[in-house]
């Protein structure tokens, strides 16, 4: 059985699967609840500064059903914690107290300025919690008050709250990223210059995710008006690995730790996001749907996997991925493979002959003989190696792509003979 | 004209072919297409239809997320036989049953192919993922190699005492070895998850050895920590009928045992059979007759298609083989010639008030070369005599809640006791026991 604890930014947890902040880390019921089914740590969701409670819409949420199953996509327009902040604080310092081995990070919003930023550390403080996690993401509803998406925006925000959280607290900061923005790397810079311990991302993506078209508006909808929300769920998990892979690929931000956020709902998911060097994966939309017992076979199912490929430990494997993450200039233009049919597998669906000849190369060829019989056969000097027949096919393992041994060294564009700037 | 029975009434490749497994197993795309299926229900009504509270939406999640091994542990760790319950269980009328998917879309998850396909995964690969708990120095004896025995052997082992279980045949496995129809339990699945079960050790198994003759209760007693009986069934309910004992008439138990052990080829099979019964038993003589060969199979119940022990999807795998079933109608009188069986006479059955079926006087004649009775096992309490014996209710060793029996170091469990005589049944009543023996052995 591999140990799966886990360390990032000097706090500890039984296991790497944290709650992400929202919905689900609102309250010390739900938190306790998540505990009982064995995360390893939560986010608390996010707190605002004392005063009027944040007032909440009536429908919340959205979803993208894709192919009969819910929820390939959830998006929120949800604002932080409505509860008053001083429930909060009691309720993080009872249940750290109760649950002393789990991590409790407390994730923070407020208005940007040292004072507000100052004060609300002080008080978080004295919950005893392990960490604190700038909220620099949600793009809706607080972004419109100068706060969430419209200070992660700004890379120089994101650095002067940093650095006065730095002054303010001893706890680790963790500074979680929006990835509404062009080049995730410059947030990332600009927290790791303001003295972040970790950052944690992806924070959700503007979206609408439908149009309810009797109404004419966007879902939710809230009065008959609807408004752009956070997107998250297993239809973003690959923007977050790229980001989280820039970020780890990135010189100046090489060494700081990540908490992985985006799409997470099994196993492969999280060692995925191990792989590309995050430290905790934090989740959301999965727990969303299912409840906190999903917990059971990410935490079985890593195990087994680790098991499987001997990794003792998390440590093992994380990072792994990344040396082999490069930029396109640097693949190997010499490298070939082009696709084979297993014809004792095809069921004569035709589909890769069909996307082939429509949008690529026209290199599955078709035929049908006087039983009716279809056959797709490759045509080996037509097929560029593109994928895209073997992505189609619905049949496991009967389009394969195979690597063709030319006898060519590895090439790269910097290298190619048809590169002008060579 | 004489009876007409022959072995090898069909071409060998022919009778291989009928005893194909009934369901392929899952290929890995329809396990990850069907595991996609279920809707991982909270406080799921499947779980609750599980006699061995397996967490089916649990494991199906897993397969799911590929943690197929994962899937397996969860499966195994409740019903230590859940490979052979895959194949055997009657889902239909357990957890498919009340899949919620039965409601929105009137087809269930295929549960019992899903477990099966997850278990099967972890044997092909050799994985072991129990193992013994601390020598506890206790000794335990079980009575019978049966899924209760085993799977109450199992549990104890795990928990770190010694087993010795005592089986009176050649073989351990009890029914799943002996007694489940032959294409529901192909390539040695039975023998596979035996060797499986001992393989976490602390358990030995002495064959040959029986209840009654060879040892008694009292020796038992005296020598071990405690007793867990699981001798299943010992007897088989007769008809009570003049010319029962001529040759022709089986009774359906012993003939489905030569079926499992038996080279099919050198079985003999009769031109025109008779079942009587309607119980899984006779859906299960029936079905495999006609397998090898027969060319008229009746079955013949005394109530109607409601009230058989058979599950409809039970009498509908019989129908699709060509059994014809008939009901309403009891056995009046056995024809003999040359003192061989030559026809069955049976009289029709009307409910009475009472619901019991009673005879109307009318009668039809069945010609018939042989004659399966599967009307019924029961337990012969003789074996359990000594000088104190655990007392019966209903013919059957009397438990309580924890399948502790009236004496204070005597558990049972399995077909001896009361309860759905199934295999995942016994499975679920030796891992209750195990789990009382070991709070008794711990605690007094």
């Amino acid at each position: 059985m591999a140990d799966l604890s886990c360390k990032i930014a000097g706090v500890s947890s039984p296991n790497p699967f944290w709650l992400a902040s929202a919905p689900p880390t609102d309250k010390q019921y739900n938190v306790e609840r998540a505990f009982e089914a064995g995360w390893g740590g939560v986010v608390w969701k996010t707190l605002g500064e004392d005063g009027p409670p944040i007032v909440n819409v009536s429908s919340r949420y959205g979803s993208v059903d894709f192919g009969g199953q819910r929820m390939m996509g959830l998006n929120n327009i949800e604002l932080i914690t409505d509860r008053p902040l001083q429930i909060n604080l009691d309720e993080i310092t009872a249940v750290k107290k109760a649950w002393p081995d789990r991590a409790m990070v407390v994730s923070l919003m407020v208005p940007c300025t040292e004072q507000a930023w100052k004060d609300i550390l002080k008080k978080v403080e004295q919950t005893g919690c392990d960490g604190v996690e700038l909220n620099f993401g949600c793009p809706h509803g607080m972004s419109e008050r100068g706060m969430g998406a419209a200070v992660g925006q700004v890379p120089e925000y994101i650095q002067e709250v940093t650095e006065w959280c730095k002054v303010h607290t001893d706890l680790p900061v963790f500074v979680k990223l929006t990835p509404n923005i062009t080049d995730i790397r410059r947030p990332a810079r600009a927290a790791f210059d303001g003295g972040a311990d970790a950052v944690s991302l992806i924070n959700t993506i503007n979206s609408i995710v439908s149009i309810d078209l009797d109404i004419m508006a966007p879902t939710p909808t809230v009065a008959g008006k609807g408004v752009h929300g956070g997107y998250c769920g297993p239809a973003v998990k690959p923007i977050a690995l790229s980001m989280v892979s820039e970020i780890a690929r990135d010189p100046h931000t090489r060494n700081l730790p990540i908490s992985g956020i985006g799409g997470i709902g099994d196993w492969r998911d999280a060692a995925e996001y191990i792989s590309l060097g995050c430290g905790s994966v934090q989740v959301c939309t999965a727990v969303m749907r299912y409840g906190f017992r999903i917990i059971d076979d990410l935490v079985d199912g890593l195990s087994n996997w680790m098991d499987e490929k001997g990794h003792a430990t998390l440590e093992d494997f994380r990072g792994a991925a990344i040396p082999n993450v490069t930029d396109w200039q640097y693949l190997d233009l010499n490298y070939k493979t082009i696709a084979a049919i297993d014809q004792e597998k095809c069921i004569e669906c035709g589909l890769c002959h069909i996307t082939c000849e429509d949008t690529s190369h026209q290199a599955i060829s078709a035929s049908k003989d006087a039983n009716g019989k279809r056959t797709y056969t490759v045509i080996d000097e037509e097929c560029v190696g593109c994928n895209l027949c073997y992505l189609v096919c619905p049949v496991p393992k009967c389009i394969t792509m195979n690597e063709v041994d030319n006898g060519l060294p590895y090439l790269n564009w910097t290298e190619h003979p048809n590169n002008p700037m060579k | 004209m004489s009876a007409d029975i022959r072995c090898a009434r069909l071409a060998p490749e022919e009778i291989r072919k009928n005893f194909s497994e009934l369901h392929a197993p899952l290929t890995e795309l329809q396990a990850i297409q069907e595991s996609a299926r279920c809707l991982f229900c909270h406080d799921a009504p499947c779980t609750e239809a599980c006699p061995t509270d397996i967490d089916i939406p649990g494991f199906i999640r897993k397969i799911s997320s590929g943690n197929v091994t994962g899937a397996a542990c969860t499966i195994l760790s409740e019903n230590i036989m859940g490979n052979t319950c895959g194949n055997v269980c009657p889902v239909e009328e357990l957890c498919e049953q009340v899949c919620v998917k039965n409601t929105s879309e009137e087809k269930p998850v295929v549960i019992g192919q899903l477990q099966r396909y997850a278990t099967d995964y972890l044997f092909e690969r050799g994985i072991q993922p129990f193992s013994r708990g601390a020598e506890s120095g206790k000794n335990i004896a079980v009575v019978g190699a049966g899924p209760a025995g085993l799977s109450c052997a199992h549990r104890l082992a795990i928990l770190g005492h010694n087993v010795t279980v005592f089986e009176s045949r050649d073989e351990p496995g009890g029914l799943n070895e002996y007694g489940l129809a032959a294409y529901k339990m192909l390539n040695d699945r039975a023998a596979r998850e035996v060797a499986f079960i001992l393989d976490v050790g602390g358990i030995n198994i002495e064959t040959g050895k029986t209840l009654g003759e060879d040892f008694d209760l009292a020796e038992l007693r005296r020598d071990y920590d405690a007793v867990f009986i699981g001798l299943g069934h010992n007897a088989v309910r007769a008809l009570g009928m003049e010319n029962e004992t001529v040759d022709g008439v089986y009774n359906a138990v012993d003939f489905i045992e030569r079926i499992r052990q038996q080279d099919l080829l050198t079985l003999p099979v009769g031109r025109r059979v008779v079942v009587i019964g309607g119980g899984n038993t006779a859906i299960d003589m029936a079905v495999q007759i006609k397998k090898l060969g027969a060319e008229s199979v009746t079955m013949v119940y005394r109530r109607g298609p409601v009230q058989m022990g058979a599950t409809e999807y039970e009498q509908q795998v019989a129908q699709t083989n060509g059994v014809l079933i008939r009901t309403h109608a009891q056995p009046h009188r056995i024809l003999t010639e040359d003192n061989h069986l030559s026809a069955v006479e049976f009289e029709y059955t009307q409910m009475d008030a009472d619901g019991q079926p009673a005879g109307t006087g009318e009668t039809f004649v069945l010609p018939a070369d042989q004659l399966f009775k599967a009307i019924g096992q029961a337990l012969d309490a003789a074996p359990l005599e000594s000088d104190e014996k655990p007392e019966l209710v209903h013919g059957r060793i009397k438990v309580d809640e924890f399948q502790h029996t009236t004496l204070p170091d005597v558990w049972a469990g399995g077909d001896c006791t009361a309860g759905k005589d199934l295999t995942v049944t016994a499975v679920q009543d030796g891992k209750i026991a195990a789990l009382s023996i070991d709070e008794y052995l711990n605690h007094g």
